[in-house]
């Protein structure tokens, strides 16, 4: 009987030692979960999520470079139309089902309905097949030149492989079932919304064995359990809790707090090597900004330093990038970007002169709640002032501007002229997916809604050439042309600096998304 | 009595159906499109519109309503928009913290506000009463985030003796549970200490004056006797009252000061709706609210039966 308890203890105490050396990694991410599907929204929040418990076909390291990932090797027919891939050994569901080509068709099928790569590339795609349980084909009607561009894209949506029976949900509809083949496992039970997420590493995941780079690499993991505090919120808080240790990582540390966490002992600061794009977004459809000369003098009135100092206030945490395409990537070039980088105020009023600008007042919407992006719209209002225009600056909460982007109507009836934003590197890179570069008129994707057949056709060309210098050279014309029609106005780029406790290493900071392998806590 | 109950409790019926229907009709007259934020920065329109439709948010507003109230009239709150869990359950999970807090503060608020006012009321006009007055006077006009701040800085940073935030279930233990809970509740009671001083101070002096006072000390009763049984039990009316708006004032308080300690709370849920534009969540956290008052002003109420034996219902 003795025996029996002090065995009973001991267990007991083994338990408990196990559960204190549990290695767990608390972080507080930049905003909440809520939408626990990566393919039904474009949240990067959701995004992350994905790359917790999903796998991904390609991933991009943080050269820019797409390198298979759950694909072992591929093959590419001469004319380039019939593509063929083979998994890795050893892939597996969490649930412990091989992972199997058409686990990788579904889930292609599904994201090729919602992602605006993903639609771009469904309408080469003649068909997907899967020979055998290790391999997937794709079928295309003529050449692609980004297929493998868009089989690694590191941002939202992320083409990430679910068993067949979730990727069959209808894409407009949430999966309810989290069953990925990632490095880390979901406890569903334990995701509380608004509270926390927890992840726990997933034992059976077999990791490549390249270093981890981006998105791409050895997906290793070093703890045994990622908690997200979902609330945690207040940037004061944040700053607090990791200097006491309460947390081991804010993923998006505010400007304000960047010098007094640098100088902090407990903590180290973090720069991504990429970083996010600000830009202001002109709406074509209506007057002032549906002529090209109008948005040319307001763009060439946007000196990108006075946004960039206003904005984010920290000089080594930004830098003025006039190029469309974020600089440090494969496409960004200084062509065709006068107007931006030589942008002065004389000049801005001599082309709103020119243009016949009639008075107009400029409708420009202004978030008050979001600090990331709160004080572009000042700045910019005040400059289009200087340069002759009327301004009318209306502030609203985030969530109103999103809304009231959407809709196309006359600025006087509830429309809009102007909004400023920003977006992460992979997001804009390349001429498919840069969104704000759709130029199909009241059919673009995305808002703003600028007519341009001639930058269409060039993206047309540029999605079909696989001769990587054409490439380049076709995407230096698509930026060219674009500032010709003045799509849209870049502002300049920033890192978004992480703050870990000094005992946390191996932090991936390409700048791609928040991901938590290869992360190490001592 | 039990009559007044049931009268009160039938009453709450027809308030409850107009909160319902104004917040139902305020929410959809608010800028702002539920669709648009749940498809992400970087969806398209025709995203967004399909999510309109799946949510039901292309219907007239008439229908979306009268799908609303057909659900609400069976105890069913909907799904929230955001999280796809039902909002009850939703409010379920938030109910702890919120409840914890708030029972803490307004225990701590009048076990020390009320003998303060009392001691001040006695001590009229002397350091005590003026130094209770002042900082009544600080306690209403420090933002509760710049209190929670301090607070923060001295114990949790300075002197290590309590976290900076974050929330423990009772089910972690009660020492986290509460170590997590008193700073939130010592900063939220500050206003609450100040106004029910002022209320506990006005209304025992008033006491104080009365003949009834004067009897009890020419009987020989011990100055405390007085104070207690005779000028704090008969100024106990408005005191109550006081306590009762005090609960209704928390509200307010909780969103403030959870989001400052990072507790999941109702108010944390109800600021994350309100900037998700989540309705369903919205219209159901404000019912239980509007619930909650209601359930509080009834309490109030009955409590004046027992402390003035004229009150009758």
């Amino acid at each position: 009987m003795n025996r029996k308890i002090i065995a009973a203890v001991l267990l007991a105490a083994a338990a408990g030692s196990a559960l204190a050396q549990d290695k767990v990694l608390r972080v507080v991410p930049h905003s909440n979960l809520a939408i626990l599907d990566p393919i039904w929204t474009t949240a990067y929040m959701s995004r992350n999520h994905g790359y917790m418990i999903y796998d991904t076909l390609f991933g991009t390291d943080d050269k820019s470079q797409i390198k298979p990932q759950m694909v072992e090797s591929w093959t590419e027919s001469p004319d380039h139309r019939l593509w063929t891939f083979k998994l890795r050994k050893g892939l597996a569901f969490h649930d412990g089902a091989p992972v199997t080509g058409e686990d990788v068709v579904a889930s292609l099928a599904r994201w090729g309905k919602r992602d605006a790569m993903g639609v771009a590339l469904m309408t080469f795609v003649e068909r997907m097949d899967s020979p055998s349980p290790d391999s997937f084909r794709i079928f295309l009607r003529e050449a692609c030149g980004f297929l493998l561009e868009a089989l690694g894209k590191p941002s939202s949506n992320v083409p990430f492989i679910m068993p067949k029976r979730v990727a069959e949900t209808d894409a407009f509809k949430q999966i309810d079932d989290y069953t990925g083949s990632g490095p880390y496992v979901f406890k569903r039970d334990e995701f509380k919304p608004g509270d926390r997420a927890v992840y726990l590493k997933n034992a059976k995941y077999k990791p490549r064995a390249e270093p981890a780079s981006g998105t791409a690499g050895g997906k290793n993991v070093y703890v045994d359990r990622v908690e997200w505090n979902l609330a945690l919120r207040d940037v004061q808080a944040q700053a607090n809790a990791v200097v006491k240790g309460e947390v081991d990582i804010i993923e998006a540390l505010s400007f304000d707090h960047y010098e007094s966490m640098s100088k902090e002992k407990s903590v180290k600061v973090l720069k991504p090597t990429l970083g996010l794009q600000y830009m202001c977004r002109f709406n074509h459809l209506h007057a002032p900004f549906d002529k090209a000369a109008v948005r040319r003098a307001a763009m060439a009135s946007f000196d990108q330093r006075q946004f960039l100092k206003a904005q984010v206030g920290v000089d080594e945490l930004y830098k003025p990038c006039a190029s469309m395409f974020t600089c440090g990537t494969p496409y960004a070039s200084s062509v065709g970007t006068e107007l931006q980088s030589k942008s002065n105020m004389r000049k801005a009023q001599e082309l709103l002169k020119q243009s016949g600008y009639d008075g107009t007042p400029v409708v420009l919407m202004k978030p008050t709640d979001l600090q990331s992006i709160g004080k572009l719209p000042d700045v910019a209002g005040q400059l289009m002032r200087q340069a002759g225009f009327k301004v009318d600056l209306q502030a609203m909460d985030w969530q109103t501007l999103v809304s009231r982007r959407a809709k196309k109507d006359a600025p006087s009836a509830g429309g809009w002229n102007m909004f400023c934003t920003a977006w992460v590197a992979p997001d804009i890179w390349s001429p498919v997916n840069n969104a704000a570069l759709d130029a199909r008129g009241d059919k673009s994707g995305w808002f703003g809604w600028p007519d341009g057949p001639k930058l269409q056709e060039l993206r047309a060309q540029f999605m079909r050439e696989t001769d990587e210098s054409k490439k380049k050279k076709l995407a230096e014309a698509i930026q060219a042309e674009a500032f010709q029609l003045a799509t849209h106005a870049p502002l300049g780029e920033y890192v978004q600096p992480v703050a870990t406790r000094l005992n946390i290493s191996g932090v991936i900071m390409s700048g791609l998304a928040n991901l938590y392998w290869n992360v190490k806590k001592n | 009595m039990l009559n007044f109950i049931a009268r009160r409790i039938l009453a709450t019926v027809p308030v409850l159906a107009i909160v319902a229907v104004l917040v139902f009709l305020l929410l959809r007259l608010t800028p702002g499109d539920p669709a648009a934020i749940l498809a992400g920065d970087a969806a398209s329109a025709d995203q967004i519109a399909r999510i309109r439709i799946s949510l039901g948010l292309d219907q007239p507003i008439i229908v979306q309503f009268g799908i609303w109230i057909g659900h609400l009239v069976t105890g069913d709150l909907g799904e929230s928009f955001y999280y796809k869990i039902q909002v009850a359950d939703l409010i379920a999970q938030r109910l702890e913290p919120t409840l914890s807090l708030a029972t803490l503060t307004i225990l701590f608020s009048v076990l020390v506000s009320v003998p303060l006012g009392v001691i001040a009321a006695w001590r009229f006009g002397g350091w005590f009463d003026r130094a209770l007055m002042g900082f009544s006077v600080m306690g209403f006009s420090i933002p509760v985030f710049v209190l929670a701040y301090i607070l923060i800085w001295i114990v949790s940073l300075k002197l290590g003796w309590l976290p900076v935030q974050g929330y423990k279930r009772v089910a972690d233990g009660f020492w986290p549970y509460l170590q997590h809970l008193i700073l939130p509740s010592i900063t939220l009671s500050v206003i609450f200490i100040a106004l029910i001083a002022r209320v506990t101070r006005a209304s025992v002096l008033e006491s104080l004056g009365e003949d009834y006072i004067r009897t009890a000390r020419a009987k020989g009763l011990r100055e405390s006797q007085v104070l207690i049984r005779h000028a704090l039990a008969n100024a106990a009316v408005p005191i109550v009252t006081v306590i009762g708006i005090g609960i209704a004032l928390l509200i307010g308080g909780v969103v403030v000061t959870e989001s400052v300690y990072a507790i999941p709370g109702l108010g944390r849920l109800t600021v994350d709706a309100v900037l998700a534009r989540d309705f369903p969540t919205i219209q159901g956290v404000i019912l239980f609210f509007s619930l909650v008052y209601v359930g509080v002003n009834l309490l109030v109420d009955l409590s004046y039966v027992f402390l003035d034996p004229r009150i009758r219902y």
